[in-house]
């Protein structure tokens, strides 16, 4: 293995297992009730954001869905910022408005943290609509989950987007279960490459548990969507380790099912795979820990949002333009 | 000056909008090719191209929500619907992104994007063409709704609707479409602030807009054979209200009459009624009253549309009514 693909490996592992530690810690967070509301963890899902998120460049944009806080990590947005947003705080990513489910961060080209199933595909749409008008030849990343397939929303945007050409990857993580719905339940037909390719659409399966598979398929697809190819939609498998929600008994899956899908943890199969050395896990494992203890003391000294404000940002306060 | 049509004002707005600033585009169902159902983009396609009148599916949710994620996007989208009952397809869209994102994200995403559409009664469409959801909609934080009942405001509405940072919905009342006025040549942007005075009066205020306005104008006309002097407020814009217009008309005449072609319960007209009261309690010298749509689905059958929608004599009668008990 040459010096830059161990490098690369590295770089990946690490996205991976901020993400994972992160999650881990909200769990610890929620539990102690400093964090409330929804809160959906991405826990084995990890190489899916990671080995997309490298295919992008700085000025891409992003719109995920509720389960969003590994994406906004991975595109730059702060540890601190996204923690404070689970706080509720001014200092969060959002401004304490959104919670766990609607990270913001316009700087980074981050737009949400999106909690209506479906309902950030037009938007993405949209957003490659104005690359392609303004021709910026940037791409838009679009996440959602395979429950989404049985949504309008879906087959409008597939269309719109095919037929106009727009620059926009759909990135499908097929996860197996919508809350607790399994897709073979809900689909008279479960191949969502099928689905897309209707569309005269590129699509294909990935193998999500594998980041080097997922960045390679993501690179091959924006290199594609930027060159002028038209959208791409990527059927990334994966599975969540942990239930839907902390609301959810996860009671519909069978646990003999979870242990298998464990057994192909995206962390340990890459350290085997690109053969990383302890030392260098250790450090990774350390640097994530630092980062999030910091995270929490930044979360933990936020300032709360004076009610006052409650009614800002109803409508703008910046000028007509 | 010279006589020009409700629909005409509404291209001549799209054509200045498509001239003055390049990232206003026109989206919608048949906008193009057809020039639009109501013929109002008629002739746009062939002046600004395929790339900024755009026809789209009939994908409401897509491209409503194509046109927040262009207007996200640095774009100044119109997206055109149909109708005020295909917009309910989109309504994911209006409410939990346009409405919704710029609070939601702490300020940082506004949605500049203009929505247009034709609304209400009276062409014999049937039930799924013909109502008046305007009021639905200014129920919702983040929008602002316009109802243009004039040519000089169909006219003069859509540039400052594109000026403005956050989501705006203009209701066209169908049956105006071919309405004719004298207006300007050089008319022009108006303010989108205040409601109008269409006809000044002393004995009762009438409060309508849209398509309403020019039944209670021609309510005005009969009351006054009566000797009974009637106020015409045009509201303008149903969100946000313009409290003090009204608050300031009802102090004058001391009774309010309400047209609101929605059906009447949770109605716009029962927002303006609550704030009368709120504000102008005690200068009524009568109950507020309100002419609305019957609670029907529209019937197609004229007769029957006919008796659903408010009319000047239903208008008159309840006018007669808070001004001699």
């Amino acid at each position: 293995m040459s010096t830059s693909v161990h490098d690369e490996a590295l770089a990946l592992l690490r996205d991976m297992v901020r993400v994972r530690r992160f999650e881990e810690r909200c769990v610890e967070l929620y539990s102690a009730a400093k964090i409330r509301g929804f809160l959906h963890l991405y826990v084995g899902e990890e190489a899916v954001a990671a080995g997309v998120m490298r295919a992008l460049a700085p000025d891409d944009a992003v719109v995920a869905t509720y389960r969003e806080h590994g994406h906004a990590l991975l595109r730059g947005v702060s540890a601190r910022s996204i923690m404070a947003e689970m706080y509720g705080k001014l200092e969060g990513c959002s401004h304490g408005r959104g919670g766990s489910m609607h990270l913001f961060d316009v700087a980074h080209r981050f737009y949400g943290g999106n909690a209506i199933v479906g309902g950030g595909l037009p938007v993405a749409v949209g957003l490659a609509l104005a690359e392609q008008m303004q021709t910026t030849g940037r791409v838009v990343a679009c996440f959602f989950g395979e429950g989404t397939v049985a949504e309008g929303e879906f087959h409008e945007s597939m269309n719109l987007a095919a037929l106009w050409r727009l620059p926009v990857v759909f990135c499908c993580e097929n996860n197996l279960y919508a809350m607790g719905t399994a897709l073979a339940r809900s689909e008279s037909e479960t191949d969502i490459a099928l689905k897309a390719s209707s569309y005269e659409m590129p699509a294909w399966p990935v193998d999500g548990m594998d980041v080097l598979a997922v960045r390679d398929a993501a690179r091959h697809a924006v290199e594609a969507v930027r060159g002028g190819g038209g959208p791409h939609l990527l059927e990334l498998r994966t599975y969540r380790f942990r239930a839907h929600s902390m609301y959810d008994p996860d009671l519909y899956r069978d646990k003999a099912e979870v242990a298998r899908w464990k057994e192909r943890d995206p962390i340990p199969a890459l350290i085997q795979q690109a053969q990383i050395a302890q030392d260098d896990v250790d450090g990774i494992e350390s640097d994530a820990k630092a980062e999030i203890d910091d995270a929490v003391a930044f979360a933990e000294q936020g300032t709360d949002e004076p009610v006052a404000d409650l009614t800002r940002f109803v409508t703008s306060e910046i000028g007509r333009t | 000056m010279s006589s020009v049509t409700y629909r005409e004002a509404c291209r001549q707005a799209l054509r200045d909008a498509l001239q003055r600033d390049p990232r206003v585009f026109l989206m919608g169902e048949d906008v193009g090719r057809y020039g639009g159902c109501f013929a109002v983009s008629m002739g746009l396609l062939d002046e600004f191209g395929p790339e900024r009148i755009r026809d789209t599916p009939l994908s409401e949710s897509a491209f409503v929500g194509a046109g927040i994620g262009a207007a996200l996007g640095g774009m100044r989208p119109i997206v055109e619907i149909m109708t005020v009952n295909f917009s309910l397809l989109a309504l994911d869209q209006i409410l939990n992104n346009a409405a919704t994102l710029l609070h939601m994200s702490g300020g940082q995403c506004n949605v500049p994007l203009v929505i247009r559409m034709a609304t209400g009664g009276g062409r014999q469409v049937g039930a799924q063409h013909s109502h008046s959801l305007e009021g639905w909609y200014a129920h919702i934080p983040g929008l602002r709704i316009l109802t243009p009942a004039t040519v000089e405001d169909a006219r003069g509405m859509l540039w400052p609707a594109l000026e403005d940072p956050d989501p705006v919905l203009i209701f066209e009342h169908a049956s105006l479409y071919g309405a004719s006025a004298e207006l300007s040549d050089d008319a022009g942007p108006v303010d989108l602030t205040r409601a109008a005075l269409r006809r000044p009066g002393s004995d009762v205020t009438l409060v309508a807009y849209g398509g309403t306005v020019r039944v209670a104008l021609e309510a005005a006309e009969a009351l006054a054979s009566q000797g009974i002097d009637a106020e015409v407020i045009d509201l303008r814009t149903l969100r946000p209200l313009d409290d003090e217009t009204i608050v300031h008309s009802v102090r004058r005449t001391h009774r309010a009459v309400i047209v609101d072609e929605a059906w009447r319960s949770g109605s716009i007209s029962a927002e303006i009624a609550a704030r009368i009261m709120e504000l102008a309690f005690f200068d009524l010298d009568e109950p507020v009253a309100r002419v609305c749509s019957a609670e029907v689905p529209m019937p197609y059958a004229r007769q029957l549309e006919d008796a659903a929608l408010p009319s000047a004599p239903d208008v008159v009668a309840a006018a007669q009514r808070v001004c001699h008990g």
